[in-house]
């Protein structure tokens, strides 16, 4: 698990709070993931929202869509904040990664995350 | 085929606007017009991440737009030209004679204004100024994606 950085989950809709609800499910481990929804909100109250579930420590933003409202969202915070970092397109084995581990600071993380999340996407049957 | 959609979207080029509308319009360009994403490079470098490949994007501020208007009205090219409130298409609309329909696409609550639709909440001075922009013969109606129910200002009271 992560000590150093905190983990946010930001999407349209349930998917964030369905994601970390499987994480929580899978790991046993609660409250390392906050999830944010884009649901009824504007822009900037989305953003409102990602900067209070932020909060002021080191934090890693998950987003669903890379360009979408909620990349946009929290790309809006990185000026504010360096000790922030957005990865795009989260899945499943990226959340697992990330609670499961202790990436040394943000940037780290960051990395992982897009590295293990790329590889969790395979085919099968070919 | 000039302006393919004038939209109040307040979350201006996200999902809805690229995938829903984008593939059901096949736009070239899409063009928005909001003062402070006009003076924002890295505001505009986010919205931009989010438009397709193929697709030109345009940032302008409400008073280029208008100056614009009737350029994307002669294109050829199918323009998407976004604003991000009431306010914005108001001015918009003052300063040019181009814009002959409003979709209304997503103003949300800012604790002043009433709900209408699920993606669209209106205080009573931004209705008003709708129903001021019909009667100038502008027609404007409330659509989230193609493939939602199209409501006419008219409807919304």
């Amino acid at each position: 698990m992560s000590e150093s950085v905190r983990g946010v989950v930001v999407s349209h809709a349930s998917l964030g709070a369905a994601l970390v609800q499987a994480v929580e499910s899978i790991t046993g481990r609660t409250g390392v993931l906050v999830p944010v929804s884009n649901d009824g909100c504007s822009g900037a109250t989305l953003a409102a929202r990602i900067d209070e579930a932020v909060g002021t420590e080191p934090c890693l933003v998950f987003v669903d869509v890379a360009g979408g409202s909620c990349s946009r969202a929290a790309g809006s915070l990185i000026p504010q904040r360096p000790g922030l970092r957005v990865v795009t397109g989260v899945n499943l084995p990226m959340l697992l990664d990330f609670v499961m581990q202790a990436p040394d600071g943000v940037g780290a993380a960051a990395a992982r995350a897009a590295e293990v999340g790329g590889a969790g996407i395979r085919v099968v049957g070919q | 085929m000039s302006l393919a959609l004038v939209r109040v979207d307040d979350r201006l080029i996200h999902g809805q606007v690229v995938v829903a509308w984008g593939t059901a319009l096949a736009p070239d360009l899409i063009a928005v017009a909001d003062d402070e994403l006009a003076e924002n490079d890295w505001e505009r470098e986010l919205y931009r991440a989010g438009v397709p490949e193929g697709v030109d994007v345009e940032f302008d501020s409400v008073e280029q737009a208008a100056h614009r208007v009737p350029d994307w009205v002669a294109s050829r090219q199918r323009v998407i030209l976004l604003l991000p409130d009431v306010a914005s298409l108001v001015r918009l609309c003052n300063a040019s004679n181009g814009i002959r329909a409003v979709n209304l696409g997503g103003v949300h609550g800012d604790g002043n204004r009433r709900q209408f639709l699920g993606y669209l909440f209106l205080s009573e001075t931004e209705l008003q100024q709708l129903e001021d922009l019909q009667a100038r013969g502008i027609a404007v109606t409330a659509q989230d994606v193609p493939t939602g129910a199209s409501v006419a200002l008219e409807d919304l009271r």
